[in-house]
């Protein structure tokens, strides 16, 4: 609100373009729902009892737990580098992808290329999972190969989407008249993408990374019929624990990745503050 | 395509790692059901390094390990999905010589239905299913299905089913008289309707019981002993009932995958099991019944003479093993399931 | 001429994204396809013979009691329920996602970011954890029965665990992302002056939501819809767990086919019928919503 441009004379002196009336409330409302359970789950990992509703009394006991179980540790960071390589993997091929269809004009097969770029939101994960389970074990038997690259590839198409729509949709509304400008300056292709296109196009790149960040992460099914041997991801450990119940060691297991993700984002926002 | 050669780097060196390792075993079992204890004392006695990794259901296991090149060593099918595992060549016939503690499996689980004289499988875990009930809500009589079918006043809305199809149509064939597997149409029909009329008095169909009655989200529910048992611990009005009209018995069994490729470090597992004492650390922590005997003296004391762990004599005759029921059967069943939940 | 050159440029950049595609999401589609025609095995699995089986049961049904045949009624409702929750779940997501991501991208250039993140932290706990904190807060003895008590607004807890409500306060939380991000990528990028413009001709802020905001930010919405409704048709873990499992959705029911059900080509028949439907209502979703001469695909 504060950066807008001076009011024109005749309205009221506070008046903002770029306020609407009740969006700010909603947005705080927003903001208040989405914490409100994660303060539950922090709150809960340092509970006494054995509940996630009971509260029993401070204690770090499952932070103790979660510190001696060797296997949920490794799930945890199974987890972060299969999501970090398909984050950024799925990132680059949609970018170049959203480039490719938005940026020619259209062309004979661009439907079919958006089509086969979203074909993995349309496709329920269970069926993936089974079709990717039938085809990767051929492919393992024959190859002997049972490394993480089936979950990679995986991760990294499923989340080919999730990065692809909003690069897309910012890059759909993206003055043109810049690069060509540039172009007039005789400024190489390449730099001129460099310096004009992709700076402005970061916005959407980095909300699509971290929808693919987020999703990869998050995701359960295909990974569990994907995995094998000695792969299980958080998600398919915590899968695993449904039939059981849950105990108050998977709250301190998010809320230790929590913490983790605010001192790197806050050393991030520093370290960036202090060169910009 | 820098991306694809982090991937690609990032591949060679957890395949590296994973070569590094000298003598190591790849189970594969249902999540949180493997004793962390037990594990430790198997690789400090052994050298050997465990790998486990979790499935959440018997279906899963078995289309993974058909698609092949899975890599695990050891599997835990339920008793009613051995013999399936068996004809379809996925497990292998067991070398008793290498199996000295073999010995030590009580003589009621040698001779079972899926797995006469033990060739494939030694015993994990065995245990019921039946009806968890808060008697504080409700002072009648719990040794009955109708406590789920046809709830009593008291209970009507306050009500979790266990989302397993076997053990609930089996449940409910028996408690209208049928036998479990039965293809009979007129025992199905009264089956199909008995369960739509009471589902409209479940609140949830859903696994996990115990955080339930333990919070008396729910008052009763069809599940399995084990998290009855908790759950009391939690909550003592919490009992549970061993129904007269007949209730299903099942054991999960550890069978060796016939492409299983640390053969020796799972013989040495398998009969590492079999002593009491580790037998009693399975038991201690996934809280059923283990079927070794000598292990009730290792095990902590509130399981030993629990309600919930050893079937109480009066109702022992009523507990059923739930066989494997014929492809034209389980297509029946689903098609009720299904209803069931639409 | 140009445009010969421009097809090739854009199946260019498109080629590796394709590639990893072909592997990761059309190839087993085509499987599926394969799947949906075929008798389904003893034990889960398929096998020959080719068979329109699974493809018949979608729609009809053999009674299994006196054999007749008819529309498959249960069919018809887990799909009925699976299309109106996902409905109300983007329109709910955009309702509170575009003030959210109006809010963010009005905020300072440097802290925009840090807004962002805000918005993503919470999803970085899996969506299991969340789903069980999410059941925490909405339970009979949760945070919102209990202070609604404390407040005496109410005598009793309201069940909104294991109800349809529940399923859609959880879709809600867990796509709202979905949504504002890309509502936030189009926002952003907007000329502010076409606001004042609008101001000067309209005066009124609806009007001005309506007839400048909205078309003007009509790709991040479309996005925004697409990201969210489609993934809801097909969500399993917050209809088991906050649902409670009684009422399924479609991907609950095309799970139970692919596991205890043992049905693969029913699963599968299902899974292509979803996706059929999913692809003609977003030809019509878009060419609804493209303007004349427009030039989106």
């Amino acid at each position: 609100m504060a950066e807008t441009p001076p009011p024109p004379p005749v309205r009221r002196r506070t008046f903002s373009a770029t306020t609407l009336p009740g969006f700010a409330a909603v947005a705080v409302t927003v903001f208040v729902a989405l914490y409100l359970p994660i303060a539950t789950l922090v709150v809960f990992s340092f509970n006494a009892a054995n509940s996630m509703s009971d509260w029993g009394g401070f204690s770090l006991r499952w932070y103790e737990a979660a510190w001696a179980n060797r296997a949920v540790q490794e799930a945890a960071g199974r987890s972060l580098l299969i999501a970090t390589i398909a984050s950024l993997a799925s990132t680059v091929l949609a970018t170049l992808a959203a480039l490719g269809t938005t940026r020619q004009g259209p062309f004979r097969g661009r439907m079919a290329i958006w089509g086969a770029i979203n074909t993995p939101l349309m496709v329920p994960e269970i069926v993936t999972g089974v079709a990717l389970l039938i085809l990767f074990g051929t492919v393992r038997a024959w190859t002997g190969y049972q490394g993480l690259g089936y979950l990679v590839l995986a991760h990294t198409a499923f989340c080919i989407p999730f990065a692809y729509l909003p690069i897309r949709a910012r890059l759909e509304r993206m003055d043109r008249l810049l690069e060509l400008a540039a172009a007039d300056l005789y400024a190489s292709p390449r730099r001129a993408f460099l310096r004009i296109t992709l700076p402005l196009l970061m916005p959407g790149v980095l909300a699509g990374a971290m929808l693919a960040f987020v999703i990869s992460l998050d995701d359960v099914i295909i990974t569990e019929f994907v995995k094998s041997a000695g792969q299980d991801t958080l998600p398919t450990y915590m899968l695993g624990q449904f039939r059981r119940t849950l105990t108050p060691e998977v709250n301190a297991i998010a809320t230790a990745l929590l913490g983790l993700t605010l001192v790197l984002l806050t050393a991030f926002f520093l370290i960036t503050r202090r060169r910009g | 395509m820098r991306s694809l050669r982090l991937a690609a780097a990032t591949l060679a060196l957890v395949a590296g790692q994973a070569a590094a390792q000298d003598r190591q075993l790849q189970l594969y079992n249902w999540g949180d059901y493997t004793s962390p204890e037990l594990i430790a004392k198997f690789e400090a006695e052994t050298g050997i390094r465990v790998t486990i990794t979790d499935y959440d259901s018997n279906d899963t296991a078995l289309a993974k390990v058909s698609a092949g090149g899975h890599g695990f060593d050891l599997v835990v099918p339920s008793a009613n999905y051995v013999p399936i595992w068996i004809e379809h060549g996925l497990i292998q016939e067991l070398d008793h010589s290498r199996l000295p503690n073999i010995v030590n499996i009580a003589p009621e689980w040698v001779d079972v239905a899926w797995d006469p004289g033990r060739r494939y499988t030694v015993p994990w875990q065995w245990g019921t299913t039946g009806i968890a009930v808060n008697t504080s809500a409700y002072d009648g009589d719990i040794n009955t299905s109708d406590i789920v079918f046809d709830p009593p006043e008291e209970l009507r809305g306050k009500i979790n089913v266990v989302p397993e199809m076997a053990d609930v149509i089996s449940m409910a064939i028996m408690n209208v008289g049928g036998e479990p597997c039965t293809e009979d149409l007129e025992v199905l029909r009264q089956v199909r309707d008995m369960l739509l009329a009471a589902k409209p008095h479940w609140l949830s169909m859903d696994y996990d019981s115990e955080a339930k009655l333990s919070a008396n989200d729910i008052m009763a529910a069809l599940t399995w002993n084990g998290p009855t048992m908790r759950a009391r611990l939690n909550n003592p009005p919490v009992a549970y009932g061993y129904p007269v009209e007949g209730y299903p018995i099942w054991m999960d069994s550890v069978a060796l995958l016939s492409d299983a490729r640390n053969v020796d470090e799972a013989y040495e597992f398998l009969n590492f099991i079999m002593e009491p004492e580790n037998a009693a650390l399975i038991s201690n922590y996934a809280r059923y019944a283990n079927g070794i005997t000598g292990s009730e003296e290792f095990m902590d004391p509130e399981m030993r003479d629990a309600p919930e762990i050893v079937i109480p004599e009066e109702h022992r005759a009523h507990g059923v093993f739930l066989p494997t029921c014929p492809p034209s059967a389980t297509d029946l069943y689903a098609q009720i399931w299904t209803e069931l939940q639409s | 001429m140009r445009r010969r050159s421009r097809a090739r440029a854009g199946w260019l950049l498109s080629a590796p994204a394709l590639l990893v595609l072909l592997v990761g999401a059309v190839g087993p589609l085509l499987v599926v396809l394969l799947y949906s025609f075929l008798t389904r095995g003893d034990y889960g699995g398929v096998r020959l013979p080719f068979s329109l089986e699974g493809w018949f049961r979608v729609f009809l049904r053999r009674d299994i009691f006196d054999g007749t045949v008819s529309l498959n009624t249960d069919h018809l409702s887990i799909f009925w329920r699976s299309i109106w929750l996902s409905l109300t779940t983007t329109l709910v997501t955009f309702v509170l996602g575009l003030p959210t991501a109006w809010f963010i991208a009005t905020r300072p250039e440097r802290s925009r970011p840090l807004w962002l993140f805000l918005i993503t932290i919470p999803f970085w706990t899996n969506l299991l954890i969340r789903t069980f904190a999410i059941l925490e807060v909405i339970r009979n003895e949760g945070l919102i029965n209990t202070v609604l008590m404390r407040l005496g607004l109410i005598s009793a807890p309201i069940q909104i665990l294991f109800t349809d409500w529940a399923t859609l306060i959880g879709m809600t939380y867990v796509y709202l992302p979905f949504m504002v991000l890309p509502l936030y990528a189009a926002i952003d990028r907007f000329d502010r002056r076409l606001l004042e413009a609008g101001y000067d001709l309209y005066a009124d802020r609806w009007r001005v939501l309506r007839r400048v905001i909205l078309p003007l930010i009509r790709p991040g919405i479309v996005a925004g819809c697409i990201l969210v409704f489609i993934p809801a048709l097909g969500a399993y873990v917050t209809p088991r767990v906050l649902g409670g499992g009684t009422n399924m959705m479609i991907g609950n029911f095309i799970e139970l086919q692919f596991g205890q059900g043992r049905n693969w080509p029913l699963g599968s028949a299902l899974a292509v019928t979803l996706l059929i439907a999913v692809m003609g209502a977003l030809l019509l979703y878009l060419r609804a919503t493209t303007p004349k001469g427009g030039h989106d695909g």
